[in-house]
């Protein structure tokens, strides 16, 4: 990039503005000043994220950059790539040493080549202290040995999206909170014609949701605290005698399901109750055509299994900084800018309910309240249970996630296609070929 | 001749640059070496680091050991692997053999004298003409277990009473997806054969006729003999496409339900890239060598009969 005189003075104008909102606003601490770092000269950025599924985060996002360049300068070109090429391109940055300066990664990326990546520990506590601290599960995603290698950046809630009026039909005047009851409810629901439908596809987001779902609320693990597979146990057999009972009460086809199948079936009326991202609402109610639907949409969370506790998955982001970035210094003010309230706050409201905060203080953004269906997906960063639990995130957490070995568990089982323990015994056996390096 | 021989013996005086212009030996070595430069860059080298992966336990993002054979010994003993190799000589024979039969067929009818048969020709063209990913998610619509459109039609006919399960069965995912390949590969077959038929000399089919052979004996003893060349470097490409396909599977089923539509190469690229387990991936890559290699020898036999068509032994 060539800087002119003309882009030098728009700069410092620019600079000189910045360096005054503060004053204005009256509300930032002095380690802000210190901290924001002085772009290098002529710097331009690459950023490369996941393809969004609400407009309005991408909307705000790109808004919130211009703001950033018209104070620096920098010019940053955001590149957007489908949810599962981050993976795969992400990993390939790393190891070639070359592509866009920040990528926003998925889950367990960071581990997966922490050597590779630009710390930000001291960004990652200056934020952390201004806005309330991080929430510990999108942190351990984004921290190695104590060190962030990357800011957690959102996370993606799952909730059960329903029909308020057909849940009254079969007989529940409330969502049920409990799995048992959750189980007659799907029953009940399949009498009345109106079924459920959960993904035992090949689904990135959707699959590996309702699989953890099922394995952890009934007490299953992957591996334990040391990274020991541990799948084959008789909770894991309680969560697919659990499966195959409510598999019973689904629409055909749940097998055979991707990502958008069960917004699709769900938003043309043909089940009752989904497990989703706010997306499916957000659909319905941003249509006109889907008006009298949205109307009748309820949102809360899954059912809690015989663990006690609210545990899910979800899909965390993280944003990180390649070590082989010609430009840190403008990658990291960046990534300030962005998380300093003034830009997280609007992006968050934006990205109606869609994108949850991972830092604690954006937690009264108004969005979680604009909407009772957005309330379920406001705690999606404080409630997560990390991939892979109870042991390391890493190359094998990664690997097994990636290759649905506990996705392909269920379906075999439920399917009938293997008994629960054979099932059980192939993933155990697939998990460790993994988790033996 | 006389010429040559003269500047050959005086050839030790001459700059080395006439020398080379000179000599047939070198002049073909520098002609060929482009060629051979990209042979070697872009196929030679990317095939011998993809042989070379197999026997490491490379990770996207780690450099990896070699580890021997492990990687073979693992997909010996894992099922999924196996699943793989079956789905995928059955959906290579199925589809090849459709594609084969109902491509033959089309061609023959296109040779027939039809009306705008200019037209027909084009249109036969079409599935071939549409990239496959946007082919492939249009039928993953027409598959859809809750929308589609087949299952519309037969329910309001009222002849079945809910959706067919078209991706989420084992046996019916498998017969979609091979359904799916066979319409977009016949137009190539189609198109190819019909080529080669209407280089048969007319001449041929009218001994035939005064022969007294019937229409059969007309295809069977005169189109068939003439047409074995083609056919045979027509099924090759076709089984090497269907035996390599992709984004079909990718973009229907990803492998599903539980792997029953997983092709080697859809499980190589889950393993390899998706899981970042590079090694596996390559050796998972490595294992179909055999089968195309059988592939393209079958070819080579199969234009090796040409021979015998000019009269030679078979």
């Amino acid at each position: 990039m060539k800087l002119t005189r003309r882009d030098v003075i728009k700069t410092t104008a620019g600079l000189a503005a910045g360096a005054m909102l503060p004053a204005l606003h009256g509300g930032r601490p002095a380690a802000a000043e210190d901290l924001a770092l002085k772009p290098e000269e002529g710097a331009s950025l690459r950023l490369l994220r996941w393809s969004p599924f609400v407009k309005g985060d991408e909307d705000q996002w790109l808004a919130n950059t211009k703001k950033f360049t018209e104070a620096t300068g920098v010019q940053v070109r955001v590149d957007k790539e489908s949810w599962e090429d981050i993976r795969p391109k992400a990993a390939v940055a790393a190891n070639v040493g070359s592509g866009p300066d920040i990528m926003f990664v998925w889950f367990d990326d960071p581990h997966q080549y922490p050597d590779k990546l630009l710390e930000v520990t001291d960004l990652a506590d200056y934020l952390g202290q201004k806005y309330g601290g991080w929430y510990d599960g999108p942190r351990d995603y984004a921290t190695r040995d104590g060190k962030f290698v990357g800011l957690p950046l959102t996370t993606i809630g799952n909730a059960i999206v329903y029909r308020e009026s057909w849940v009254k039909e079969a007989g529940w005047s409330t969502f049920p909170t409990k799995t048992d009851d959750f189980l007659e409810l799907c029953k009940a629901l399949q009498k009345t014609g109106h079924p459920v439908g959960f993904t035992h596809g090949h689904g990135v987001g959707d699959g590996n949701n309702y699989a953890h779902w099922l394995l952890w609320s009934h007490g299953g693990k992957m591996v334990d605290e040391s990274g020991k597979v541990t799948i084959n146990s008789p909770e894991t057999l309680k969560a697919i005698e659990y499966a195959t009972q409510l598999y019973k009460t689904f629409i055909p086809g749940t097998e055979g399901w991707l990502d958008v199948n069960n917004n699709r079936a769900f938003l043309a009326g043909e089940l009752s109750v989904i497990a989703n991202g706010i997306s499916a609402y957000y659909t319905a109610a941003h249509d006109p055509k889907l008006a009298e639907i949205a109307k009748d949409i309820r949102t809360t969370n899954l059912p809690i299994g015989p663990v006690g506790k609210s545990v899910e998955l979800y899909q965390v982001s993280s944003a990180v900084i390649f070590k082989y970035t010609k430009f840190p210094n403008a990658a990291r003010e960046y990534l300030r800018f962005m998380f300093e309230q003034p830009q997280m706050d609007t992006w968050i409201t934006s990205s109606a309910g869609y994108c949850c905060q991972t830092l604690k203080s954006y937690a009264s953004n108004p969005v979680w309240t604009a909407d009772p269906n957005n309330a379920p997906y406001a705690k999606a960063s404080e409630t997560l249970r990390p991939n892979g639990y109870a042991g390391p995130l890493g190359y094998a957490s990664a690997a097994v996630m990636a290759d649905y070995v506990l996705v392909d568990m269920f379906a075999e089982a439920v399917t009938g296609q293997q008994s629960p323990q054979a099932a059980m015994e192939r993933a155990e056996k697939r998990a460790n070929r993994y988790y033996q390096v | 001749m006389a010429e040559l021989t003269a500047s050959q013996r005086h050839g030790a005086s001459q700059p080395l640059l006439v020398r080379i212009q000179q000599s047939r030996g070198a002049l073909g070595f520098l002609f060929m070496l482009p060629a051979a430069v990209l042979l070697l860059l872009f196929l030679a080298y990317p095939l011998g680091l993809g042989v070379w992966l197999g026997f490491t336990d490379e990770k996207i993002g780690r450099p990896g050991v070699f580890i021997g054979i492990e990687n073979y010994a693992y997909l010996w003993s894992d099922s999924v692997f196996w699943l793989s190799v079956f789905n995928t000589l059955l959906y290579t024979v199925t589809a090849s053999v459709l594609k084969f039969g109902l491509g033959l067929w089309l061609a023959l009818i296109l040779n027939e004298r039809l009306p705008f048969k200019a037209f027909f020709r084009a249109i036969v063209l079409l599935p071939w003409v549409v990239p496959t990913v946007l082919s492939a998610i249009a039928f993953w619509w027409i598959y859809d277990a809750q929308f589609s459109i087949l299952s519309w039609v037969l329910i309001k006919f009222g002849w079945i009473d809910s959706p067919i399960n078209f991706l989420g069965d084992p046996t019916n995912a498998r017969a979609s997806v091979i359904a799916a390949n066979v319409w977009r590969g016949i137009p190539f077959v189609a198109i190819t054969l019909l080529a080669g038929l209407q280089t048969i000399p007319p001449s041929l089919y009218e001994a035939a006729t005064l022969d007294g052979a019937t229409a059969w004996q007309r295809f069977r003893f005169v189109t068939l003999p003439m047409l074995t060349p083609i056919i045979a470097i027509v099924m090759t490409f076709s089984v090497l496409f269907t035996f390599t396909d992709f984004q079909l599977i990718y973009v229907l089923t990803r492998g599903g339900p539980v792997n029953a539509t997983h092709l080697m190469a859809t499980l190589s690229f889950q393993r390899g890239i998706s899981g970042g387990n590079l090694g596996e991936g390559a050796a998972i890559a490595v294992a179909m060598i055999p089968f195309l290699l059988a592939a393209i020898l079958f070819s080579y036999f199969g234009l090796q009969r040409r021979r015998w068509q000019q009269g030679g032994a078979d």
